[in-house]
């Protein structure tokens, strides 16, 4: 997977990395301070954090001895415009489909969805 | 009023979701309809046309033959904002039911590409239906491409204008 939009959706496919990407969404933290709430082991929390790295999802500043982690925002809200662009397409989509659904209901009052809608029409 | 829905997730606006296990876009939206009229709006062709496409100018469609081992194809045209463009779809129905629609999607821009969409209309037993919409796509490069170009613009043009709209920060 080259395409980097895709190494952000692979790196967050997985619970453990989406909760530590939660988590830095507050604050950095020390690769220990991330591990502490997991039953895994150091090793698996720096697996997790290389692969969140890759995707550029992640930065460790190389000066401090503690190199806490950083969450790259611009990232992560670049994926979130993509997924809410989409939605809001689909939205709009829907929309236009609520007006039609409401058009049937007029034309169709033997089957109404909305009862109160037809209410003083019934003989 | 003492209600169980606290639990119950309400879908009044689309909530979309990129499946982290397989490479599908899942969507969910609820609808004030029957699963009937919902069915209806979904194969009708004049009611479908006058919904799916762009708002000014809609869709046309080209075949429309809706029954399982049927097929369908549309065109699509409207602006992005700088450019007018037009782009057209194509597909087969697999299974086409009251409840339940299963057929392929095709974009023609890139005719080797194609998802398996699976529509399902659930009766939420208070005037509404639930419309939840799962298309599976070929990779998840194409899922990824398909959720950026939003489905409706030409790929190429669409990611140009999506990048400046980017770097404008107005998306």
């Amino acid at each position: 997977m080259t395409d980097p939009l895709s190494r952000v959706f692979a790196a967050l496919a997985d619970p453990t990395r989406r909760d530590m990407v939660a988590r830095l969404t507050e604050a950095d933290h020390t690769v220990n301070d991330l591990a502490a709430p997991y039953d895994v082991s150091l090793q698996a929390v720096s697996k997790h954090l290389k692969v969140l790295e890759e995707a550029g999802l992640v930065t460790r500043t190389r000066e401090a001895q503690r190199r806490p982690v950083h969450l790259e925002a611009e990232v992560f809200d670049l994926m979130t415009k993509w997924i809410e662009r989409y939605r809001r397409r689909a939205e709009e989509r829907f929309t236009r489909l609520d007006a039609v659904l409401a058009r049937m209901q007029d034309e169709d009052p033997d089957n109404p969805a909305i009862p109160t809608k037809q209410e003083g029409t019934a003989s | 009023m003492t209600t169980m829905q606290q639990t119950e997730t309400r879908y009044p606006e689309a909530a979309i979701e990129a499946d982290a296990e397989v490479p599908a876009i899942h969507i969910w939206r609820d609808f004030q309809a029957t699963p009937a009229q919902l069915f209806r709006a979904h194969t009708d062709p004049e009611l479908f046309s006058s919904w799916v496409g762009p708002t000014d100018v809609g869709a046309d469609i080209t075949h429309w033959d809706a029954r399982d081992g049927g097929s369908w194809s549309y065109t699509a045209r409207g602006s992005d904002g700088r450019e007018d463009f037009e782009t057209s779809f194509h597909g087969c129905f697999h299974t086409v039911r009251e409840d339940r629609i299963v057929q392929t999607f095709t974009w023609d821009g890139m005719p080797d590409g194609v998802a398996l969409e699976t529509l399902t209309f659930e009766d939420l037993g208070d005037g509404r239906t639930r419309l939840h919409a799962v298309s599976l796509c070929d990779s998840f490069e194409d899922r990824d491409a398909w959720l950026r170009s939003g489905m409706e613009v030409g790929v190429n043009d669409g990611y140009a204008a999506i990048d400046r709209m980017l770097a404008e920060g107005s998306l």
